[in-house]
């Protein structure tokens, strides 16, 4: 192999897993030593520098960060990384003062806004301080898109939502509440904008057509139902509850149920749980409601007794699993009895107000045609984000989505090819503060994942706004940073200084380090101290060493950070190095792009 | 010396031996020798080599001098037996364990200055005994703990590291051990596990007094340029001789040996040690001429390893005094001590 380029801006953030997964890519290790150290606002300011919305997201972020997190490898459970970004949310100061700002002479550029959720607001929160005149259209009378009228408030508190939405509303931003855009076409024609963003979401309930489908008012879809909730418009709900469909949204239906005095709430779902779209935590918490989850069921039509709902009727399915897909065969039928369904199947994009023709490709599904990496439709000046670029997914992904389309809207304002994006960079400092002294706190500990405690059970049903979460205590707070094993503290190796006497192999709790002769890729990962078998994972490969012109290697899969190599090595050819991965928003692009 | 202990936790892949340990369960605590230091590659070759022999660590008794290389054997078989010993006198806590119970595994850990300087006659003297134990030599050409001074096998012309010659002729350790009568001496080097493994092994399972002398570089004063023991010097200067693949007596031999080249010799508890010639004209069971191209050799400036020399039916001290192969601690209190009416009896023989 050639020697590893450890100055190209992706190699070591790799090796911070959680923050290569994240999709706005949060420098979770360095946000939570901020907070070992009760910093909690600086810890705050690091996580809203890339996904604006801290608060919001320590309680509700899909973690796609958990999975990847190193410490799975090592003892089976990640980092508890989203209820410590809580912890920094809960913990902290006033921020107001420290929110960017917008400045008080404009650039002239005017740019639109459609919808009011994480996406637009990331846009409105990335291009306010450049100078832009920010416009959002919302059709409803608040701001914040799901995150407000369909994720409940005990999950959310509107308070922790006011207050996030409020730094980018503060900058000075132009909310037209109450105006829903019905023709993309007008707002164009009127030339008062450079450029339009659009960031309406995904609307549509997905429906059921199945008989009896049309002949009761007791059958809801799941996203309008919560916003009817939301919003008053129903405040109670039926005995027995069946919620078809077992993603977020049945989640959020199921629990609403239980607090609006459903007795009997049961969600059904077609596969088995490995299949779920749920997570894991959110299935937990469920059932520890008393909600019941069915599996195997298949609707096939609502059961209606004088007009009125009674039950619905399912196909039963037995299920196997071949070949790591799932095959299911009917083996029955089964009628659950109930006063209320709700459809919580899935939503879908709907853009009935863009019109054809403008020059803007709809592509399958009926979806526009999106740009993954600049976010601009076919027609220039035109952008999408969030759940309405793609379809749906999550708040972390909508924040992404903003902060990538807010470049691409500041090119295209100033005149700069959209596809020429900001320069990624890496940034290396050392650790060292004295023999085995570092700067971050190495030792490994084996404490095991903190677990989150919840409001007692009849407390929480009394009303909707509850909070069931009650946050990390300081006890488990001191805990579980300390079980984050630094993983953005680099492995940085120096070839010419090495003399081969092995100390930092001998020294390596998990057998990360070979020196050996160099080879290709595949055939070097079989002759590791451990084979370097998880391919997800990099190897790092050195120069050839001097005295017998081997190479070091290391895989980085399990590496615990914890700066043994470095202490043991006589010559200081290892050294521990806090690496800080440039990812750079709208404005930066202007400062290096220079023309 | 490093500050925090090394995690538990190792790698998720990490084998188990056939008694059902990983590697990391061989550890001791952490070393507190300097960073670099060739004796702390040593003790990690000798855990891999324990491991790889599946050895119950508690049916090892490791015993030492006094020396950084002495130290070792707090860092690794934690479970294991252990008596750290006055300087230059373990060969003789060694005989005297052995005496009292031939049933544990022995392995001695010394250095150039503790084997070669105080200890040299008590090293001899277990040579001649041929007590069944492993001696290691660990060799840095210098008395690493007490700062540096030369040792008794430091060579001649060898520099300090304030830029001082040796002038005194050096003590070769494996020379010593083929005139004394050893029947299993083999060199090696800290930075060369894949030929160190092999030899702690056949060491091990060797019946008699297994010598090992290991070139293990002192990173602190005696790695410098002009210094004959420095990492880069042995690299350079280190020629083998003899390839040795320990094979486990339930093992078939299943790498393929050149007959030309190799042959097996087949060791008291029915494992095997192949010996793969890289000389072509050196014999590693004929000692005079083992001898002699060691000397011829280092005439040339070169440092020979491998296994150098082997009897592999050798008698060890038990069975050369005929005494009693139970341990002591297993013995009747009657027959251990007979009492004052024996002892009289004995007694009037001498009258
Ligand atoms: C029940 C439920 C629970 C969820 N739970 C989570 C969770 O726990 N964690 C998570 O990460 N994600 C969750 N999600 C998904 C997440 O809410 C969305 O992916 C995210 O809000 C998408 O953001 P967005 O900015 O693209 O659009 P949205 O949040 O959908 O906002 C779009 C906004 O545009 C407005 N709008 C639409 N059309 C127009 C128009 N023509 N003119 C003007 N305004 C318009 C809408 O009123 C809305 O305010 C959940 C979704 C649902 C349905
Ligand atoms: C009786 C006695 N004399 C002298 C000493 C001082 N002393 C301690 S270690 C040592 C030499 C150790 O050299 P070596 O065996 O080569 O070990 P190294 O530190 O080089 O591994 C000496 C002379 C001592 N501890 N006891
Ligand atoms: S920091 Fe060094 S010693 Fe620690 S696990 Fe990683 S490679 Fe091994
Ligand atoms: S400890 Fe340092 S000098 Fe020794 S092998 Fe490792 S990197 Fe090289
Ligand atoms: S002084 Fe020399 S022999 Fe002793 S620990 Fe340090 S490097 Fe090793
Ligand atoms: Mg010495």
């Amino acid at each position: 192999m050639r020697p590893t380029d450890v100055g190209h801006p992706d190699y070591f953030h790799r090796v911070v897993d959680c923050q290569w997964a994240c999709p706005a890519h949060t420098n979770v290790p360095e946000y939570i030593r901020l907070i070992a150290q009760g910093r909690f606002t600086e810890a705050y300011l690091v996580n809203r520098a890339s996904n604006v919305f801290p608060g919001i997201l320590g309680r509700t972020c899909d973690r796609p960060c958990e999975p990847a997190c190193r410490r799975t490898r090592v003892d089976g459970t990640p980092v508890a990384i989203c209820r410590l970004k809580r912890v920094a949310a809960d913990h902290r100061d006033e921020v107001a003062h420290l929110i960017p700002t917008a400045p008080s002479e404009k650039n002239g550029k005017k740019v639109a806004l459609i919808g009011a959720g994480p996406a637009s607001l990331t846009v409105a929160n990335d291009l306010m301080p450049l100078g832009y005149a920010v416009t959002i259209f919302e059709k409803l009378p608040r701001a914040g898109g799901l995150m407000r009228i369909n994720i409940p408030s005990f999950r959310l508190p509107e308070p922790v939502l006011d207050e996030e939405i409020g730094y980018i509303v503060n900058m000075g931003v132009e909310m037209r509440f109450g105006t829903p855009v019905t023709s993309l076409k007008a707002l164009l024609d009127s030339g008062e904008f450079d450029a339009v963003f659009v960031g309406s979401g995904a609307p549509r309930g997905k429906e059921l057509d199945i008989p009896g489908r049309r002949d009761s008012d007791q059958i809801f879809l799941g996203i309008e139902w919560l916003e009817s909730v939301h919003f008053g418009h129903v405040d109670s709900v039926g005995s027995h509850v069946v919620i078809i469909g077992v993603g977020n949204t049945a989640m959020d239906c199921c629990r609403s149920a239980k607090r609006l005095g459903a007795t009997d709430v049961k969600v059904v779902a077609r596969k088995t749980r490995k299949y779920f779209k749920a997570s894991p935590w959110e299935l937990e918490d469920a059932e520890e409601e008393g909600v019941e989850i069915l599996e195997n069921l298949q609707p096939i039509r609502f059961v209606l007794e004088q007009g009125r709902l009674v039950g619905m009727e399912f196909d039963r399915f037995r299920s196997i699993e071949v070949d790591g897909t799932l095959q299911q065969e009917v083996v029955g039928r089964e009628i659950i009895p109930c006063d209320t369904v709700i459809l919580a199947i899935g939503q879908d994009n709907a853009f009935p107000w863009i019109e054809r023709g403008i020059g803007l490709e709809f592509g399958k599904w009926d979806m526009p045609v999106v740009d993954r990496t600049t976010f601009m439709s076919t027609r220039p000046g035109v952008f999408f984000g969030g759940d309405a670029a793609f379809g749906p997914a999550n708040i972390i992904w909508a924040v992404e989505h903003g902060h990538q389309a807010a470049i691409s809207i500041h090119n295209h304002c100033q005149g700069v090819p959209v596809t020429e994006r900001p320069p990624r960079g890496v940034t290396l400092t050392s650790t060292k503060m004295g023999l085995h002294e570092w700067a971050y706190s190495n030792n490994y500990d084996p404490s095991g994942r903190q677990k989150m405690q919840h409001v007692e059970m009849p407390l929480r049903f009394q009303n909707m706004t509850t909070e069931v979460e009650k946050g990390f205590t300081a006890e488990q707070t001191r805990t579980e940073v300390e079980r984050c094993l630094n993983c953005d503290v680099q492995t940085h190796f120096t070839d010419s200084l090495c003399i081969e006497c092995d100390a930092c192999i001998d020294i390596c709790p998990v057998d990360c380090l070979t020196i050996t002769p160099n080879g290709e890729e595949a055939d070097l990962r079989t002759r590791l101290m451990a084979p370097a078998d998880n391919t997800d994972q990099p190897i790092f490969v050195s120069g050839q060493l001097k005295q017998t012109g081997r190479v070091m290697v290391k895989d980085e899969n399990v590496c615990l950070h914890c700066g043994l190599c470095a202490e043991r090595c006589p010559t200081f050819a290892w050294d521990m190095r806090r690496a800080v991965i440039d990812l750079p928003h709208a404005g930066a692009a202007v400062a290096l792009v220079t023309r | 010396m490093t500050y925090i202990a090394k995690p538990k936790v190792h790698h998720p892949a990490l084998q188990k031996n056939a008694i059902g340990l990983v590697r990391r369960d061989y550890e001791g605590s952490v070393t507190t020798l300097c960073a670099g230091c060739g004796h702390d590659s040593v003790t990690a070759a000798i855990i891999q080599a324990f491991w790889e022999l599946s050895v119950h660590p508690h049916r090892v008794a490791k015993l030492s001098g006094i020396g950084c290389s002495s130290k070792t054997p707090t860092y690794f078989l934690r479970e294991a037996h252990g008596f750290n010993g006055v300087h230059g006198r373990m060969p003789a806590l060694v005989t005297g364990a052995n005496a009292a119970n031939g049933d544990l595994l022995y392995i001695g850990v010394s250095g150039d200055g503790d084997s070669l300087s105080i200890g040299l006659g008590q090293l001899c003297h277990a040579i001649r005994r041929n007590v069944n134990a492993l001696y290691v030599l660990e060799n840095n050409g210098v008395y690493g703990l007490t700062k540096g001074q030369f040792s008794a096998s430091a060579d001649p012309g060898s520099l300090s590291k304030r830029g001082e010659a040796n002038t005194m002729e050096a003590i070769d350790g494996c020379l010593l051990a083929l005139t004394m009568g050893a029947t299993f001496v083999a060199r090696s080097f800290s930075g060369d596990k894949e030929q160190l493994v092999p030899l702690l092994k056949a060491g091990l399972a060797h019946k008699g007094f297994a010598f090992i002398s290991i070139v293990s570089p002192c990173v602190t004063f005696n790695d410098h340029e002009g210094s004959t023991k420095s990492y880069a010097y042995t690299r350079e200067h280190m020629v083998e001789v003899v390839e040795a693949d320990f094979v486990m007596p339930t093992k078939a031999i299943t790498t393929q040996y050149d007959p030309g080249t190799t042959r097996s010799v087949t060791l008291h508890d029915g494992s095997r040690v192949q010996l793969t010639k890289v000389a072509d004209d050196y014999d590693p069971t004929d000692r005079d001429r083992a001898y002699g191209y060691v000397r011829e050799k280092h005439k040339a400036g070169q440092i020979v390893t491998g296994l150098l020399y082997i009897a592999p039916d050798s008698s060890d001290m038990h069975e050369q005094a005929n005494t009693v192969a139970a341990p002591l601690h297993d013995l009747p209190y009657e027959t251990l001590c007979p009492g004052s009416a024996a002892l009289d009896k004995l007694q009037t023989r001498f009258r």
